[in-house]
């Protein structure tokens, strides 16, 4: 039965074991053929993941030139990407790393896929800054190695932070993720009907036993990890706040940009943790393992980032008028009234009035509109990243250079290429990897069956 | 050649009660379990868990020694003023040294496990078992290696067989 626990809705006349678990999250990745929607998915994201392919490799040959960047909007389509992407795959972490700490169990039956969408969205952040670069193949010289050129990286610059973020948030992600995946790595290697997948999955598993002393390490670490991504999390989009606040561009030197752009970035992730979740479970028939009950709180949290997100509009409208600062007040009043009044508008139409819808019981509870709700505010909060970045950049101290910035075919291809590349791989992950925790529910059940043997 | 005599049980608290059955008379018992059941460690003595101690040591080296480049590079060997700073300006180094803690921290979590848990290793006798597939689906088992000063083929095989489980397999080496 369902309850508000965010517990497994067993089908009716059967009762969920470690078995049946392990059989039918098994036989996801290893028997059972792939639904047709999959295959349109497949083919819609790869042709998305050549356009991506084709619009880098156009970059690369001839240069930034071909997207709108132009002083004084340097930054614009490539930064928004990277700020966003980031963002995306802070929920993630905040799914299997904080909820962990918390031991709110309901997390198992998602933070596996909330993890793998953590990867993927910062693979395709991690790319952004590079694209934007001029000349990608200098990347390496944010790395401080002792060179021929006897220069070591700035130390004082957030720019440079950034790498040293980016880097080990994908670093901790990717480990902390392999290594819930070593037992069902296992599991799947013992399930295997045929060699290859045998041999696959078996080195993949490293040669998992299950031995009591190999699980009580591995508690230990996987605990361990989760305390490290927590702290580590907010950090990253600390840092990459900072790349804004450091600099003295009215709209941007702000000291509540920390806060505001971490709950941005756990907003934008959650609901794209909805929006994958939403299909995933019709087309996987995973209906028993992620419930109404897991989308509902998914939803709670979605609107309680999306009410701080909202506070935040307010103090950093508040804080322009109350500094007093020309400049500070007449971007605020650009931002809003200036060419760029409709996406700012959008914003607050997407980010805080639409997800008000949050607040209905029934709605939290209805997969669609939750799906819907989850692209609305994904669209609400790529658009306010490009409303920092670019509303602000593009009235400069000096009018004489102000400039509007309009995106090019290859901007919007560029993002519409990272949507595609993420889509392709999580599709790729969901083929080869089983989407669930095993071993994380095979416990969970076994609680579970205790707690109401003794409650009956 | 046996390596071990293993039984298997149905049910975590079976398998709790039997390492604590065996604990009482043999010192090489190994339990194996689809999950990380709560009390198994305990119950087999585990007391020891260095993973702790090693992810420490990694975030300390990791942090340490991010500092300590940060500080040689821009004070001793390319000092560069930069809008007046002191050389050693380190409030602005503590990022980069709080992320490289990180990670140092998590490289050290997660290869100290592998590495202390034996890990990876390409091949174990645990796996000649029959049916040894189950222990990462449903199935508990309880093994006493022949390495086991008291450990007799067919009397030990009868102690496994009084913890009434479901079956006890030879482990052939």
């Amino acid at each position: 039965m369902a309850t508000d626990a965010g517990t497994l809705v067993p089908p009716p006349g059967e009762r969920y074991t470690g078995a049946i678990i392990t059989d039918k999250i098994a036989d996801l990745v290893l028997v059972r053929p792939m639904h047709a929607g999959y295959y349109v998915g497949f083919i819609v994201t790869a042709a998305f993941t050549l356009l991506f392919i084709v619009a880098i490799t156009y970059l690369f040959t001839t240069g930034v030139g071909i997207w709108g960047v132009a002083q004084p909007v340097a930054w614009a389509f490539a930064l928004t990407n990277f700020v966003w992407w980031v963002g995306i795959g802070h929920a993630g972490t905040f799914i299997s790393a904080f909820l962990l700490l918390l031991r709110q169990h309901w997390r198992t039956s998602v933070n596996r896929f909330a993890e793998a969408m953590t990867i993927f969205a910062v693979a395709m952040a991690g790319l952004m800054p590079i694209l934007h670069l001029g000349r990608p193949w200098f990347f390496y010289w944010l790395i401080p190695y002792p060179d021929v050129m006897n220069v070591w990286p700035q130390w004082r610059s957030p720019l440079v932070w950034d790498i040293f973020a980016i880097a080990t948030y994908i670093i901790v992600s990717i480990l902390f993720w392999y290594m819930g995946l070593i037992p069902d790595l296992a599991s799947l290697r013992d399930h295997a009907r045929t060699r290859g997948k045998q041999v696959a999955y078996g080195l993949a598993a490293l040669g998992w036993r299950g031995e009591a002393r190999q699980w009580h390490r591995f508690e230990t670490a996987y605990l361990l990890m989760g305390g490290l991504a927590t702290p580590l999390v907010i950090s990253v989009h600390t840092v990459v706040s900072l790349d804004f606040s450091f600099g003295l561009v009215p709209g941007w030197h702000s000291t509540i940009f920390p806060p505001y752009f971490v709950d941005g970035a756990l907003y934008s992730g959650f609901a794209m943790a909805l929006v994958l979740a939403v299909p995933m479970r019709k087309v996987f028939r995973l209906e028993d393992f992620i419930t109404r009950d897991h989308l509902a709180k998914m939803g709670t949290l979605m609107l309680v980032t999306g009410l701080i997100v909202a506070y935040s509009y307010m103090v950093e409208a508040f804080n322009a008028y109350y500094s007093t600062d020309l400049y500070e007040i007449a971007m605020m009043r650009n931002r809003y009234f200036g060419p760029y009044a409709p996406i700012s508008w959008s914003v607050i139409l997407c980010n805080v009035l639409i997800p008000q819808a949050l607040w209905s019981k029934r709605l939290r509870r209805n997969p669609l509109a939750l799906f819907v709700l989850g692209l609305v505010v994904l669209l609400g909060m790529w658009l306010e990243r490009f409303m920092i970045i670019v509303a602000s950049l593009e009235r400069d101290f000096l009018p004489s250079a102000w400039h509007m910035f309009y995106p090019t075919f290859w901007d919007l291809a560029t993002l519409a290429g990272s949507l595609g590349a993420f889509a392709f791989l999580f599709l790729m992950f969901l083929r080869f990897l089983p989407a669930i925790s095993m071993s994380e529910l095979r416990k969970d059940v076994r609680q579970e069956t205790i707690r109401a043997g003794t409650h009956t | 050649m046996l390596y071990a005599l293993l039984a298997e049980f149905a049910d975590p608290r079976a398998l709790l009660d039997a390492v604590r059955r065996c604990r009482e008379r043999y010192h090489d018992v190994d339990a194996y379990a689809p999950y990380a059941v709560d009390g198994l460690a305990e119950a087999l003595g585990v007391r020891k868990n260095r993973v702790p101690l090693v992810t420490l040591i990694g975030g300390l080296v990791g942090g340490a020694g991010i500092y300590f480049l940060q500080w040689y590079s821009a004070v001793v060997d390319y000092p560069i003023n930069s809008g007046g700073r002191p050389l050693d300006s380190w409030p602005v180094f503590i990022p980069p040294t709080f992320e490289i803690t990180i990670l140092g921290a998590a490289l050290a979590a997660f290869f100290g496990m592998l590495l202390l848990n034996g890990l990876p290793k390409l091949h174990h006798p645990i796996f000649n078992a029959p049916e040894f597939e189950l222990a990462s689906r449903n199935r508990f088992f309880v093994a006493i290696r022949a390495t086991d000063p008291e450990f007799d083929a067919v009397r030990t095989r009868a102690f496994l067989e009084g913890l009434a489980p479901i079956k006890v397999s030879e482990v052939p080496l």
